[in-house]
């Protein structure tokens, strides 16, 4: 932020109350609206390009994921012809057929809804279940914080790939995108857990804490209304990440063979079956990953621009 | 620095004690029944069939169950696979492979991460830096099957440099490519974290000292900035040795190569659960010990790191 865009601060020191109507208070902002972390983030994301290109690469894919037909008429499964295996592009087909004959755009297009409703789920039960056992760890302390600290060892202990492997063999026979989800963001909590635990010990100290406990609030209403909404911010880095990462993952697993089976339309599987004619149709397989890579770079770029944002630090460095 | 390892080693009893009750109790969920798979397509008889139930405890309720497989643990006794071969045996015969493959990828990634981070931050803003980060920024959000299956592609089928598959043959020559590739995929996150140390360094007063001392450039650098620099490079990379120990599973399956990620990937999809439940035993103890040593790392590199 340029240095003549900060709103003006005035120091007032207290000598003796003098004029009755003056609040004897150090440090006052008396010009401009009251800064506060969020509106200062957003001032300063609006203004970089790479936050535009990202949330409008984010729109396009959820677009896709709402309303494929407006991508492409095409159906991804039903209009496949062997007689245009790995075909070339044509017109109306602008990036060829797959081992199968089926449309690579269509089959694109389609496979967003997947992607992103796995990754948005994933993403919720993650930071949901990393947001409670981090908060009442960090605030509540003592034994509980002990318990639900080592909890989240056990849970980050164990690589979560294999885990998610596991889970869904366990769940062979209910392979959707709930049980997905669940199986990515059971067992992905715990680095959120661990950070939003810091963040609310961080915040706990605060003289506003402090203050309203003295006004006799109940600890529990101190927690859900002062401390919580003061300890959100690295959450929602951490949550655009996951997001990507929850994508990733949901690639990851169909891709092993463990994901949604049927016909479940997923870049993962598109990549999956691609890989046998990797040697005569490597487009097949290409074409997919840049989907899934240019959604993740979406998400991360997202994700590292809130974080630079939300932190003063940083953005006085830049 | 003696309590404080005794603490940490304490507090990974529960830990211990926890991951693997919850992975048991995951495989015990399973479906199918692993007795009626290990005779094969020929069904044995009843009384057979309850004799060896009886013999793997399998008769039992769970939690006594995972108690008879904590004994066998503690007496170093993994329990035995499908096909009859002792877990111990596949650890033995594993667990090198992977640990090969892991020594080689953080050795391209530390060492790449190091030099372009470096000099990325000394030439900062400049257009090098900038590309430097984009391509950064690639690595770091292209899944790693997509990186494998592109390497597999360019330089094996089309150049030839490489073969594309590992299989039997697994020695350090020959996992090069599957090393790259895990390298690279590490590579971003080390390389900014080198640019940022670097950067924080050069800012710091010894430098400023250093430089006015007359000191030319050749020795503030290596002597002044990167010694001081090389610090959450190091650590990162040691946890990422340790996430590579465990976590290889995709590049092992793509390239075949018969490491524990790989076998415990095909255990997993023929339900065998002694095997399942061992690796991921073996897998939290080195996980665990490898973040204990990072911990402890930090105290060794920064002597204004004490542990209390």
């Amino acid at each position: 932020m340029p240095e003549s865009a900060k709103p003006q601060r005035r120091i007032e020191h207290y000598v003796a109350p003098v004029i009755e109507e003056q609040p004897p208070t150090d440090a006052v902002r008396v010009s401009g609206k009251p800064s506060n972390l969020w509106r200062d983030a957003w001032y300063d994301l609006r203004r970089r390009p790479l936050f535009w290109i990202s949330m409008a690469i984010v729109a396009v894919i959820l677009l896709m994921a709402v309303w494929p037909t407006l991508f492409t008429h095409t159906s991804p499964t039903d209009q496949c012809l062997l007689a245009n295996q790995n075909g070339g592009p044509e017109p109306g087909h602008p990036l060829g057929f797959t081992f199968l004959g089926c449309d690579i755009y269509a089959r694109i297009v389609w496979g967003a809804r997947t992607s992103l409703s796995v990754g948005l789920l994933s993403t919720i039960i993650g930071s949901g279940i990393g947001l409670v056992m981090g908060a009442l760890a960090g605030y509540y302390g003592g034994w509980l914080d002990s318990l639900l600290s080592r909890i989240g060892d056990v849970f980050f202990s164990i690589p979560y790939i294999l885990a998610a492997v596991v889970v869904m063999t366990v769940f062979a026979q209910y392979r959707n995108v709930l049980t997905m989800s669940l199986a990515i963001g059971g067992f992905a909590w715990a680095s959120t857990a661990r950070v939003v635990r810091a963040e609310i010990l961080r915040v706990r100290q605060a003289e506003f804490v402090t203050a309203s406990t003295a006004l006799g609030l109940g600890r529990f209403k101190i927690l859900t209304s002062h401390v919580l909404p003061n300890a959100l911010a690295p959450l929602l880095v951490l949550a655009t990440l996951a997001m990507a990462g929850g994508i990733v993952a949901e690639a990851t697993l169909t891709f092993l063979g463990v994901g949604m089976g049927g016909d479940v339309m997923s870049w993962g599987r598109d990549i999956s079956d691609a890989q046998r004619s990797l040697r005569i149709a490597p487009m097949s397989l290409i074409y997919p990953s840049i989907a899934l890579t240019i959604t993740v770079l979406a998400f991360i770029m997202l994700g590292e621009l809130v974080r630079d944002a939300m932190d003063p630090r940083a953005r006085a460095t830049r | 620095m003696l309590a404080y390892i005794l603490r940490r080693v304490l507090q990974l009893i529960p830990v211990f004690f926890g991951s693997t009750l919850l992975i048991y109790a995951m495989v015990f969920l399973m479906p199918g029944d692993p007795i009626l798979a290990l005779f094969g397509d020929k069904p044995p008889s009843e009384a057979l069939l309850a004799t060896v139930r009886a013999q793997y405890h399998l008769d039992q309720p769970f939690l006594v169950q995972y108690y008879y497989y904590m004994l066998g643990i503690f007496q170093g006794d993994m329990g035995t696979t499908f096909s009859g071969q002792s877990v111990n045996a596949v650890l033995e015969r594993t667990l090198p492979v992977t640990g090969r493959l892991a020594v080689m990828a953080i050795g391209i990634e530390f060492l790449l991460s190091i030099i372009v981070g470096t000099i990325s931050a000394l030439r900062k803003g400049k257009a090098s830096d900038h590309v430097n980060l984009v391509v950064s920024l690639i690595f770091l959000s292209m899944p790693i099957f997509v990186m494998c299956f592109i390497a597999q592609y360019v330089f094996a089928i089309q150049l030839g440099w490489f073969r594309p598959t590992v299989g039997g043959q697994n020695d350090w020559g020959d996992l090069w490519l599957p090393a790259i590739v895990l390298g690279l995929s590490l590579y971003a996150t080390s390389m900014r974290l080198m640019r940022g140390s670097v950067l924080d360094t050069l800012n710091q007063d010894w430098v400023r000292t250093a430089y006015s001392k007359g000191l030319p450039g050749y020795r503030v650098l290596p002597v002044h900035v990167l010694r001081n620099s090389l610090i959450p490079v190091i650590t990162n990379s040691a946890t990422n040795f340790g996430v590579l120990l465990v976590g290889a599973t995709v590049t092992e399956y793509i390239f075949n190569i018969p490491g524990v990620g790989n076998t415990l990937f095909a255990a997993t999809l023929k339900h065998e659960g002694p095997t399942i439940v061992s690796f991921v035993t073996v897998f939290v103890i080195l996980y665990v010990l490898v973040n204990l040593v990072v911990d402890l790392l930090y105290g060794l590199l920064d002597p204004r790191i004490r542990y209390a």
